[in-house]
């Protein structure tokens, strides 16, 4: 199962001045869903260009299957691609699109008529064989790009930004037959998006791009949880970035001491940084709990944490209610603003936090991530 | 900002007035008045009385008359083709070239459009007369070889014989090319340019190469640019007076020439008038073939 099928060796490709993408390294195995992740611009496209052969690398080698592929041209790589505006060729119908690639094959006519049909069945298009392209919808016109690429069984199916053009609704449609399309072809998808629901939710590795360079390769639960860096904490949901030292760095406890926080942030296992070092504690908004304040009351007891520690106090200056959720923004003493999610869990939770009460914020020792850069 | 028009009928008189005018005065009634004449018959060096005669279509008839129109269509159509076929590959070219020299190359297509018409064919002139450039450059040539010959002592060449260059179909076709390209390249760098260029990238991805590309691919999708080429080359090509008239040897007349006899030297204005109208005739069928097949395409299946 976990065969490679494509290597990157340390690839570059610049245009001019720029570089588009910075000594990548990067191995996909086959049958992954493999997501491309980053801002626009952050070389992810290129990238996957790359792979289909639009662009050659200026330095480094790019393999499948072990062959190096740089010097084929696109025509004759085992790979397809879905490209973002889908490429569906307007002057042909639904049924000639798909057959385009089997016909340079030289398919015989009766074989590819049949796997033509199987293809159109696969993405739900059977019996619109004859239409034409301006005849359908935006998401029909993206099942026939699909199923287009998908008849010449590659290898590898590319996607760049395949749901970008799609409304919300019609997104988490296509999202979930992605899935269910790539279980059932059991083809390696690599798919570029800006868009981290999207990656979160299809992906099993993730590869986080920035300016370039990559980021982060993992899960989408290792990208979540335990993000390498900063970028990915912030660019991966959202995030409290809390910068500071660290007080004690030992093997079953740390603390981070940072300015913007009256309390310690306490953690119930070691890091990998050394104690005085600069770090940030990074906070996702759902991993906070709020807790109601009453004045003479003692704060409410956490117990996976020392007193003093991983609590504080602070004003609801912002709410959001969002239906299942609401997102409050917590000023707490000195000033920073704390983003805190909470699910809606009865129909009365939100009247317990209104604009301007006092509340306490508490979270577990496990639930802060330290980053190093 | 959308208006109808009967809402401000007083603004879009006022804009529309002029040009109205314009085209009244200096467009629809001298047209009008050759169409009269063409139903007219000469009495006199000046007087044409208009008898509603069909004699001077009856006499563009003619198999004279009617071979040299065949024959214009013919010169138009080859040089429509040749530009054709010279036009495409310059327009992808312009098409795929860097943003930076795109702007350039156009302005070397257009450059020749901005010389005055008369000057460029006297330049074909010099270029392709029996002492022009191209004879003087073969006939260096011819002498260096010559020279060589004699050197091995193998024989002699013999004096050079220079090339009929000028005169002939041949030059006029080399002239109306020259003159007509940048009309063949403009509409189909436009249609070029705004294809999508993913759906080339599309079809090389499904293992097509760069001519099954350019054949299956681009070339049905720029067929609305290729009309448009084909009929605004084909319309000017097949009224064409001054290069014939200076190009051509005494076989290469066109139907302009004809129609440019019979208001000046033979000084029948009516028989001028018909052949005239005949030419027009001929260019709104191309025309409206162009917008039948436009139409057809643009259908939906």
């Amino acid at each position: 199962m976990s065969k490679p099928i494509i290597t990157f060796e340390n690839v570059t490709k610049r245009f001019g001045r720029m570089v588009a993408v910075d000594n990548v390294s990067l191995t996909i195995d086959e049958g992954e869903f493999f997501c491309l992740l980053g801002p626009s611009g952050c070389g992810k496209t290129t990238l996957l260009r790359m792979l289909a052969g639009f662009e050659t690398p200026t330095e480094g080698r790019i393999l499948i299957d072990g062959q190096d592929i740089s010097n084929v041209p696109p025509n004759r790589r085992p790979v397809n691609m879905v490209f973002q505006s889908y490429a569906v060729f307007p002057h042909m119908s639904v049924a000639d699109n798909v057959a385009y690639g089997l016909k340079i094959d030289r398919v015989p006519a009766a074989e590819r008529d049949r796997r033509v049909e199987e293809a159109l069945e696969l993405v739900q298009l059977g019996g619109l064989g004859s239409r034409k392209p301006d005849q359908l919808s935006g998401g029909q016109r993206q099942r026939v790009a699909l199923a287009r690429a998908l008849i010449k069984r590659p290898r590898v199916l590319l996607l760049d930004e395949p749901l970008s053009a799609l409304d919300a609704k019609l997104r988490d449609q296509m999202r979930t037959e992605l899935c269910t399309l790539q279980e059932t072809v059991g083809i390696t998808f690599i798919m570029v998006t800006h868009d981290q629901d999207e990656a979160l939710a299809l992906a099993s590795r993730c590869a986080v791009m920035n300016r370039g360079l990559l980021q982060q390769v993992a899960t989408p639960n290792d990208l979540y949880e335990f993000p390498g860096s900063r970028f990915v904490a912030d660019f991966i949901g959202s995030v409290n970035l809390f910068e500071g030292v660290l007080a004690v760095d030992e093997q079953d406890q740390a603390v981070v001491r940072s300015p913007e926080l009256p309390a310690d942030i306490y953690l119930d296992h070691g890091v990998t940084g050394g104690r005085g070092a600069t770090v940030w504690a990074a906070l996702r908004p759902e991993k906070i709990e709020l807790h109601k304040y009453t004045p003479g009351q003692p704060p409410p007891v956490l117990d996976d944490s020392p007193a003093g520690s991983n609590l504080v106090r602070g004003v609801i200056r912002h709410e959001s209610y969002l239906g299942s959720e609401s997102t409050y923004d917590v000023e707490i003493a000195g000033g920073r603003r704390v983003r805190v999610l909470r699910s809606n869990l009865t129909r009365w939770d939100q009247e317990d936090f209104a604009l301007g009460e006092e509340v306490w914020l508490g979270w577990h020792a496990c639930s802060p991530a330290v980053l190093l850069n | 900002m959308e208006q109808h028009w009967k809402s401000a009928k007083g603004l879009f008189g006022a804009v529309l007035g002029p040009p109205l005018f314009w085209l009244v005065l200096f467009f629809m009634i001298p047209m009008g008045i050759v169409w009269l004449y063409s139903f007219g018959e000469n009495r006199g060096l000046t007087e044409i009385a208009l008898t509603g005669t069909f004699s001077n279509y009856l006499r563009a008839l003619d198999p004279l008359y009617l071979k040299i129109f065949a024959k214009s269509v013919g010169i138009a159509g080859l040089t429509t083709l040749i530009c054709l076929i010279i036009g495409f590959p310059v327009a992808l070219a312009i098409t795929f070239a860097p943003p930076k020299a795109k702007t350039w190359l156009l302005l070397a297509v257009m450059l020749p459009f901005w010389t005055n018409l008369l000057i460029r064919t006297y330049a074909l002139i010099a270029v392709l007369r029996t002492e022009g450039y191209v004879n003087q450059s073969l006939q260096w040539l011819w002498n260096g070889l010559g020279a060589v010959v004699g050197v091995l002592g193998v024989g002699s060449l013999g004096p050079f014989q220079p090339l009929e260059l000028l005169h002939n179909n041949f030059s006029v076709v080399l002239g109306l090319v020259y003159v007509h390209l940048p009309f063949m390249v403009l509409p189909l760098y436009s249609a070029l340019d705004r294809l999508d260029t993913s759906l080339l990238e599309a079809s090389l991805d499904l293992g097509a190469g760069h001519l099954r590309t350019l054949l299956t691919i681009v070339a049905p999708l720029a067929l609305p640019g290729i009309a448009s080429g084909v009929v605004i080359t084909f319309i000017p090509a097949l009224g064409s007076y001054l290069t014939p008239d200076l190009l051509g040897g005494p076989d290469s007349q066109m139907i302009a020439n004809i129609i440019e006899r019979q208001f000046k030297r033979a000084n029948d204005w009516p028989f001028g008038a018909a052949l005239s109208f005949l030419l027009m005739y001929m260019t709104f069928i191309a025309i409206a073939l162009q917008a039948m097949l436009s139409r057809r395409r643009r259908e939906p299946s």
